[in-house]
């Protein structure tokens, strides 16, 4: 749980963050959040509303024709707008690491386990590949792979969906890095496997103090995972509190709509309709005005078309919307 | 036969065994995707299917849809053999809606000619197709504009209302959905499963709901069999399922299910890290090398499904 203790700062801090796509589509909207060390941070959201998008900004992974801007972007205190690609290239998978969704996509299928985690460690830190192959072993093992030695001499095809989940994890951990983005890493995987690599995340951070962002469509995941938690919708945060907040008192009708949906085991009942939140997102393009979710939204009134007001809650706890903090008591009684 | 309407589908000791690597130089494995299934399915029910990949249950949707033969055993349908009937007849009484509403759906076609393509089959004209298209479009939430559009032009959740409107356009008695919600967003799968239980209560369909989301299970079904390495190890009704597992992989499975309420940490599941392999089935008890209650017996002794309290279970230790 979060601990009590002030953070010093951020390990990433990004603010202002904007991306935008060659057919004028918005994708991220001006977005800010902190990552702090020791800490996960989970960014939710739907598809399309620009949460991994977000983060291939922050590690300068946009693909050709995606232009990003930012008031700031600061990893360990380094501004990361002004680097190269060179000096990008040196941070990334060193000091920070990814995964992705799908492990499959994300190991090169030619070489093997072995081969592509010590390129990594012989990249950022030199050394010998016979060191390197160790460090690898010893990361395997780490993160729960019996046989490591075995493995390395494997191909990224020979191993089942959560093994490769572990070994991309493993890989990030070649150079000790001090922040993880992991982009959806459980949702190509069943939930018991899910489960257990949830639980080695939990682990490594507790063990090495890594700091986590956490990307994730999984209200489920959000709640056992984060410290904090930053809701996206068509590539804005519109609220952002502790997880414990959060889920105590979401504030912005699209979180609230959001928790409406999802079924909880041993609680739904069958006879009554699960909540839905009507509608589709609607594309964002240059000129857009306005609160994105007032098409969908229950609540929307005519101001909702200008400029939204971001609020804050209690102190850590903000929601941009006109709504009081205390509509959902007030449209309850 | 007495009185009593027969289940809408009766499946009776299936098995599907594939055969793997039939190169040159690769010996043959037999996979037994589905190794001994039996269970029914009374008219107007709901039977969810749960289990981890590689554990069957698509290829037992597949079987049921009659889109591949069973190796051995029969599945009844209305009480007639599947085997003895013609695709046609078939797609009268069963239809599929599957997982992925951007590949099931023919991106070159327009919705009208998605939509009433099963008509077009059975042979039935232009205006009646139009006009039965234009009121199924519009029964599963779309409107009758969007039957000129490109699957491309669509949602998401549009699309995969589209996949049910072809699915009921022949208003076919069963309909087996292959993971209907997984490649949804919350918002839109919550949309779909109002929309299948809507449809379902007025139409008085039988549905097969086949998923890995067995939050999603609960909701909807009314029977759940969990399905591991091609067989069923417990069938029973929803709530005693949810409320009472009785097989420690039914256990596990319910253990992994994250719900939304924060500080209760990610379970320690239980199962160790080997991975099941449908082509490589353990002695005894196929579960037993991840089962964290397995003893000495669990080794050798094959466990044959039993009632326990109401409830099929397959463990030698319920």
């Amino acid at each position: 749980m979060s601990g009590q203790a002030p953070h010093p700062a951020p390990i990433l801090a990004v603010e202002g963050l904007r991306v935008r796509f060659g057919g004028g589509t918005q994708a991220v909207r001006g977005i800010s959040l902190a990552v702090n060390r020791g800490e996960t941070h989970c960014l939710v959201g739907e598809s399309g509303c620009g949460k991994s998008v977000s983060a291939l900004a922050v590690m300068n992974l946009l693909a050709r024709g995606a232009t990003r801007s930012a008031d700031r972007l600061a990893f360990d205190g380094t501004d990361l707008l002004p680097l190269s690609e060179r000096q990008m290239a040196r941070l990334r998978g060193d000091k920070m690491a990814m995964i992705f969704q799908e492990p499959m996509t994300s190991l090169n299928p030619a070489y093997t386990v072995g081969s592509q985690m010590a390129e990594v460690r012989q990249r950022h830190r030199g050394g010998t590949r016979a060191a390197a192959l160790d460090r690898a072993a010893e990361l395997l093992a780490k993160v729960g792979i019996t046989a490591p030695g075995l493995r390395l001499a494997q191909y990224p095809h020979q191993l089942s969906g959560g093994l490769r989940q572990r070994v991309m994890i493993a890989m990030a951990l070649m150079c000790d890095p001090q922040l993880l983005i992991a982009d959806e890493p459980t949702t190509a995987l069943d939930v018991t496997v899910q489960a257990q690599i949830l639980r080695l995340l939990l682990d490594l951070q507790r063990e090495l103090g890594l700091a986590i962002l956490l990307i994730t469509h999984d209200l489920g995941i959000v709640a056992r995972m984060a410290h904090r938690v930053s809701v996206m919708y068509a590539g804005r945060v519109v609220e952002h509190a502790t997880a414990a907040e959060l889920f105590a008192a979401p504030t912005h009708p699209y979180t609230h709509g959001l928790l409406d949906c999802v079924p909880v085991p041993g609680r739904t009942r069958r006879d009554v309709p699960l909540g839905s939140i009507p509608g589709t997102v609607p594309r964002i393009t240059a000129g857009f005005t306005g609160c994105a979710f007032r098409e969908r939204c229950a609540h929307a009134m005519p101001v909702c078309a200008g400029e939204v007001p971001l609020r804050e809650r209690v102190p850590g706890h903000a929601y941009e919307c006109f709504l009081p903090a205390d509509w959902p008591q007030r449209s309850a009684a | 036969m007495s009185g009593a309407p027969p289940p809408a589908i009766e499946i009776r000791d299936v098995a599907k065994i594939f055969r793997q690597g039939t190169g040159a130089f690769s010996a043959a494995r037999f996979v037994r995707a589905v190794d001994g299934v039996s269970f029914a399915v009374p008219a107007g029910g709901c039977f969810g299917v749960v289990g981890e990949s590689g554990c069957g249950k698509s290829t037992l949707a597949r079987l049921i849809l009659g889109l591949h033969p069973p190796s051995s055993g029969d599945i009844l349908v209305d009480g007639r053999r599947l085997a003895d009937m013609d695709r046609r007849e078939r797609a009268r009484l069963i239809q599929p809606v599957f997982q992925d509403p951007f590949s099931s759906l023919n991106p070159r076609r327009a919705i009208r000619d998605i939509v009433g393509l099963p008509l077009a089959a059975q042979g039935i004209g232009r205006a009646e197709r139009e006009r039965r298209v234009v009121e199924m479009l519009e029964r599963v939430g779309l409107t009758a504009e969007m039957a000129g559009r490109l699957p491309a032009q669509l949602s998401g959740g549009q699309r995969q209302r589209v996949a049910i409107a072809r699915a009921l356009i022949l208003r076919p008695r069963i309909v087996v959905c292959d993971e209907p919600t997984s490649a949804l967003d919350v918002s839109v799968q919550a949309q779909i499963l109002n929309l299948l239980a809507e449809l379902r209560r007025e139409l008085g369909l039988t549905l097969l709901f086949i998923s890995h989301n067995l939050a999603v299970v609960e909701h909807i079904c009314d029977e759940v069999a969990v399905m591991y390495l091609g067989r069923v190890v417990e069938r029973a009704a929803t709530e005693k399922l949810f409320h009472a597992a009785a097989h420690p992989y039914t256990r596990a499975l319910l253990a992994s299910v994250l719900t939304p309420e924060p500080g209760l940490g990610i379970p320690d599941v239980g199962l160790g890290d080997t991975y099941p392999d449908p082509a490589n089935v353990p002695p005894g008890c196929r579960f037993h090398p991840r089962c964290p209650i397995a003893v000495e017996r669990c080794r050798s002794e094959t466990p044959l499904p039993r009632m326990v309290d109401g409830r099929q279970v397959e463990c030698l230790l319920a």
